[in-house]
């Protein structure tokens, strides 16, 4: 028997469960047209290689991630590229993105595959590169590229592989139908997985409310490293913490990822992806989604081509759209609703629940907090709900993000059991987005500021070097000047001193020079008589000094605005006066000319 | 087809607090039931009358601050309140020491602060510790005499005398509480004269430790409901308890550990009064230290304070305590290695 951990809190919310088991996993068919997100997990978007009225083949990839973290799209049916085009997505917001779309021809029919005969005979980055390249991404919840995750830091060594067949979640049995009726092709991931980490542990994770999963999972994996255990029903012990606890007895770090303690989950539809993307060939490009809530006549679990609209799928399943007031992607206690039934089923789509008011009923108004206590309780990261909630509806976020904000799974827990009926998941992610939202603008603020005070000091630098240089020249020149008469002197003293031949060459040295100054003094003389008129070339310069300095002021108020700096009201001063001056500059200009030409006239 | 849009969880599986708070009424109902029995009408009709005059002062409150009056008058808190302080009045209180304290505990120390949820204060405890200073003599001559309710005092007679003013020859009715017996006589008796008097029966105090084992027997009842958490009433009673017997081992100079469980208003105040959420400390650790500060209040006021009972003012002492053990006593969270003590910035 292997030892287990419990974990504190929890709920024990109704499963729901048996209304979607009671039939096998059905083909969810082909529908009028697949939507294709680029983006349908964490990381960045993928990039279309195909055209619109492009004819691709089932399993083709459409699109791809060149640069960043993330994984191709595939083409989930043979058919047509009609087009490219920002569509409602399954997203909390109900935002919409780019998405392929593909108009099916009917005949389903696969590009050429190139399964693996033996992975173990290939390196092990060809086959995370196989991975990859099959888009697979984690299929339990976010979403996250399986092949970074198989390839943790190379100072974490994975020691323990978890494979999470928990599924705690009331409603959703995708999982549980899919190691009933899959699970050789899960195992078949797990070996693979297993091969790729070498852990010494391997162990399969179930819930104690799915007897025939347990019974299915013992049979594939008896005689291998793999261990099915089975866990306590209690919600959440699916979640990856909750279950690393429960298994191992320890804890994530704060901010961590289990690697850093020796730990790796994947889930059970992640594990059966690989082995359709290794000996199989095939890349993901459908997935095991349930369909249930009182909203549909026969619920069930549905082999779903990845883009099936939401609403096709409800009809295969007997939609009664008149019943239902709420409508579930992914499970009642961390799925999110959706406004529009025409959102694809996207890799990471587990569920849908079209509730009836009477299975979800909406609840009631919210009261006032009497710190009851009951969400501590509950809570599985043991944080202080009820402490979190009064912080973020004060917007003290500081007290708020003291008391571990960040560390909130957004279970619902907490929630669930509020007798006040206050959404304190709502309160958290609200708190938790102001925050981010904060601290991005404050590293914008800092970096405009940083940009700005390093304008600032080149600008004064350069002053000071112009001022520097000028200084050094002005020295020059005296010290010239200086040297010149000290010369001159000297050839006095020495001309009385020495012969009268030698004084007579110095003579005509002197004569010379002065014959050599003479036309410099006549321009001398001439740029002295014109003093007095106006000197065009100077004012020119003026002007032109003038305006640089006006631009640089300019550029300087533009970036302090942008920057939202204090000295805007100041640096708008500074131009004023600028603008002034240049026009002063300009008038004095014109002024001249003027003057210069009456003076040529007469 | 019109679709809800919520943020999730999506289902719920909360008893409302309404419900909550009628499950406290109910775990009343034992010690309710015993005090009548051995003290007659009077706290029955307390219980009453504070109800009545709570919802009515909540259900006013209410409409001056502009709040939907049915909304919150349907949550059962100000019932509760009411509730407490009939149960722990004297039985025979005039009718207007009572609404002193109702009205004070509703308008002062609930809706003034904000009403449900954010008062720092006990309500019921603030209204009863307002009564007992102001009214020291109504507070201390109103104890009924523990005999049982054929022979008590009639409805009636104790109607009259709780609205009318005392009636004739119910001054034989009225006797001091154990507490206070014990705690005047026995600076110039010795243990055994002090408990010949009649108000300590054969038993530790007669009638009182029925009393106080119904109101355990409620109390239990809650915590087996998960309505309230074991740690502030254990911590309580075992830190008076010890209290008890690091003080108080000779009878002949202070009252014996059994009193100090069974008589007054210590069980009441254990699993009904200190567990009030709003007012208490958050966290388990929290809980521990604040229902053990009211346990060493309590035997300190008991025994060497001016008042016989001390359950309101302990309680009210420890709710000024009560962000200060907060700060200090968060739980560890997961992947912590240790709790966030403290206020943000300034201690680890």
């Amino acid at each position: 028997m292997t030892q287990l951990w419990n974990f504190p809190g929890g709920v024990h919310p109704p499963e729901n469960k048996h209304q979607s088991t009671a039939r096998p996993i059905r083909k969810g068919g082909i529908p009028e047209r697949l939507v294709l997100p680029l983006q349908q997990h964490i990381g960045a978007p993928a990039e279309p290689l195909v055209q619109p009225g492009d004819k691709v083949l089932k399993g083709q990839k459409l699109a791809d991630v060149t640069s960043g973290m993330g994984v191709p799209v595939h083409a989930s049916t043979s058919g047509t590229i009609a087009g490219i085009e920002l569509l409602p997505v399954p997203h909390p917001s109900g935002m919409s993105d780019w998405c392929i779309v593909l108009e099916p021809d009917g005949d389903d029919a696969w590009c050429e595959l190139s399964p693996v005969a033996d992975y173990r005979k290939l390196h092990r980055d060809d086959v995370l590169d196989l991975i990859r390249e099959a888009g697979i991404s984690g299929m339990g919840g976010a979403g996250f590229p399986t092949s970074i995750k198989l390839r943790p830091p190379s100072d974490r060594k994975v020691s323990t592989l978890i494979i999470n067949g928990a599924e705690c979640e009331p409603y959703i049995t995708a999982d549980d139908m899919a190691m009933r009726e899959r699970a050789d092709q899960i195992h078949g991931g797990i070996k693979v997985m297993s091969w790729i980490l070498r852990p010494e542990r391997c162990v399969i994770a179930i819930e104690d409310n799915k007897p025939e999963a347990i019974e299915a999972m013992r049979k594939a994996s008896e005689g291998t490293q793999a261990e099915v255990v089975v866990v306590p029903t209690k919600y959440p012990s699916g979640g990856e913490k909750q279950l690393i606890q429960i298994l191992t007895g320890m804890e994530v770090p704060s901010g961590g990822i289990p690697a850093d303690i020796g730990v790796m989950c994947q889930n059970v539809g992640t594990a059966m992806a690989v082995y359709q993307a290794i000996n199989r060939g095939e890349p993901l490009v459908s997935r095991i989604t349930t369909v249930t809530g009182a909203g549909v006549d026969d619920p069930g679990n549905f082999e779903t081509l990845i883009g099936t609209p939401a609403r096709h799928l409800l009809d295969q399943a007997g939609f009664h759209p008149e019943r239902i007031n709420r409508l579930i992607l992914g499970g009642p206690m961390m799925g999110y609703t959706l406004e529009d039934t025409s959102v694809p089923v996207i890799k990471t789509t587990n569920c849908l629940v079209a509730a009836t008011e009477n299975e979800l009923p909406t609840p009631p108004p919210e009261q006032p907090c009497i710190r009851c206590g009951m969400c501590a309780e509950v809570c599985p990261m043991e944080l202080l709900p009820q402490q979190l909630f009064w912080h973020a509806k004060a917007q003290d976020f500081d007290r708020a993000e003291h008391l571990n904000l960040f560390d909130c799974i957004e279970c619902g827990a907490c929630s669930y059991v509020c007798p006040s009926s206050i959404p304190l998941v709502q309160y958290y992610r609200y708190a938790k987005g102001e925050i981010r939202t904060q601290r991005a603008e404050q590293i914008k603020a800092d970096r405009a500021r940083e940009r700005f005070e390093a304008r600032q000091a080149r600008l004064e630098r350069e002053q000071e070097e112009k001022e520097r240089r000028r200084e050094e020249r002005a020295r020059a020149a005296a010290e010239a000047q200086k040297k010149k008469e000290a010369e001159a002197e000297k050839a006095v003293a020495e001309g009385e001193a020495t012969d009268e031949r030698s004084a007579r060459a110095a003579m005509v040295q002197q004569a010379l020079e002065r014959k050599k100054a003479k036309p410099a003094a006549a321009a001398a003389a001439t740029s002295a008589t014109t003093t007095d008129k106006p000197d065009i070339e100077s004012l020119e310069k003026q002007l032109n000094q003038a305006k640089g300095k006006l631009e640089t002021m300019e550029s300087m108020l533009d970036d302090a605005r942008a920057a939202q700096a204090d000295n805007v009201e100041k640096l708008e001063r500074a131009v004023a006066k600028n603008l002034d001056r240049v026009k002063r500059a300009e008038d004095a200009l014109a002024e001249a000319r003027k003057q210069l030409e009456t003076e040529a006239g007469q | 087809m019109s679709l809800v849009q919520q943020s999730s969880p999506h289902a719920h599986g909360a008893r409302p607090t309404s419900r909550v708070m009628l499950i406290v009424i109910l775990a009343t109902l034992p010690g309710l039931l015993a005090q009548t029995w051995f003290f007659g009408w009077g706290n029955l009709i307390n219980v009453v009358w504070c109800v009545l005059l709570a919802l009515g002062a909540e259900a006013a409150m209410l409409k001056l601050r502009h709040k939907p009056v049915a909304f919150f008058l349907r949550d059962n808190t100000a019932a509760v309140t009411g509730l407490l302080l009939g149960l722990s009045l004297p039985q025979f209180a005039p009718w207007w020491v009572s609404a002193v304290a109702v009205i004070s505990a509703i308008v002062l120390a609930k809706q003034l602060y904000g009403g449900l949820g954010a008062n720092p204060f006990n309500p019921a405890m603030v209204g009863y510790a307002l009564v007992l200073v102001s009214f020291p003599v109504a507070m201390t001559t109103n104890w009924a005499g523990a005999v049982t309710l054929p022979d008590a005092p009639g409805f009636g007679e104790t109607l009259s005398t709780i609205f009318g003013g005392p009636q004739a020859g119910i001054d034989g009715w009225t006797m001091a509480t154990p507490l206070d017996e014990y705690k005047h006589k026995v600076a110039s008796h010795t243990a055994i004269e002090v408990l010949q008097h009649p108000t300590f029966g054969a038993g530790v105090a007669k009638g009182w430790e029925w009393v106080n084992g119904a109101f355990l027997l409620g109390g239990l009842a809650l915590v087996a409901l998960r309505i309230i958490t074991w740690h502030t009433p254990v911590s309580l009673l075992a830190a008076l308890g010890l209290m008890s017997l690091a003080f108080g081992s000779n009878p002949d100079q202070y009252a014996p550990l059994s009193l100090h469980l069974l008589a007054g208003g210590t069980m009441l105040g254990a699993f009904f009064i200190a567990t009030d959420p709003v007012s208490a400390a958050t966290s388990h650790q929290g809980k521990l230290i604040y229902g053990a500060g009211i346990g060493v209040l309590i035997y300190t006021i008991r025994s060497w304070g001016n008042y016989p009972d001390a359950v309101a003012f302990s309680v009210l002492l420890m709710n000024f305590a009560v962000p200060f053990i907060d700060h200090y006593t968060p739980p560890r969270t997961y992947g912590h290695h240790k709790p966030r003590r403290g206020i943000p910035g300034k201690t680890g």
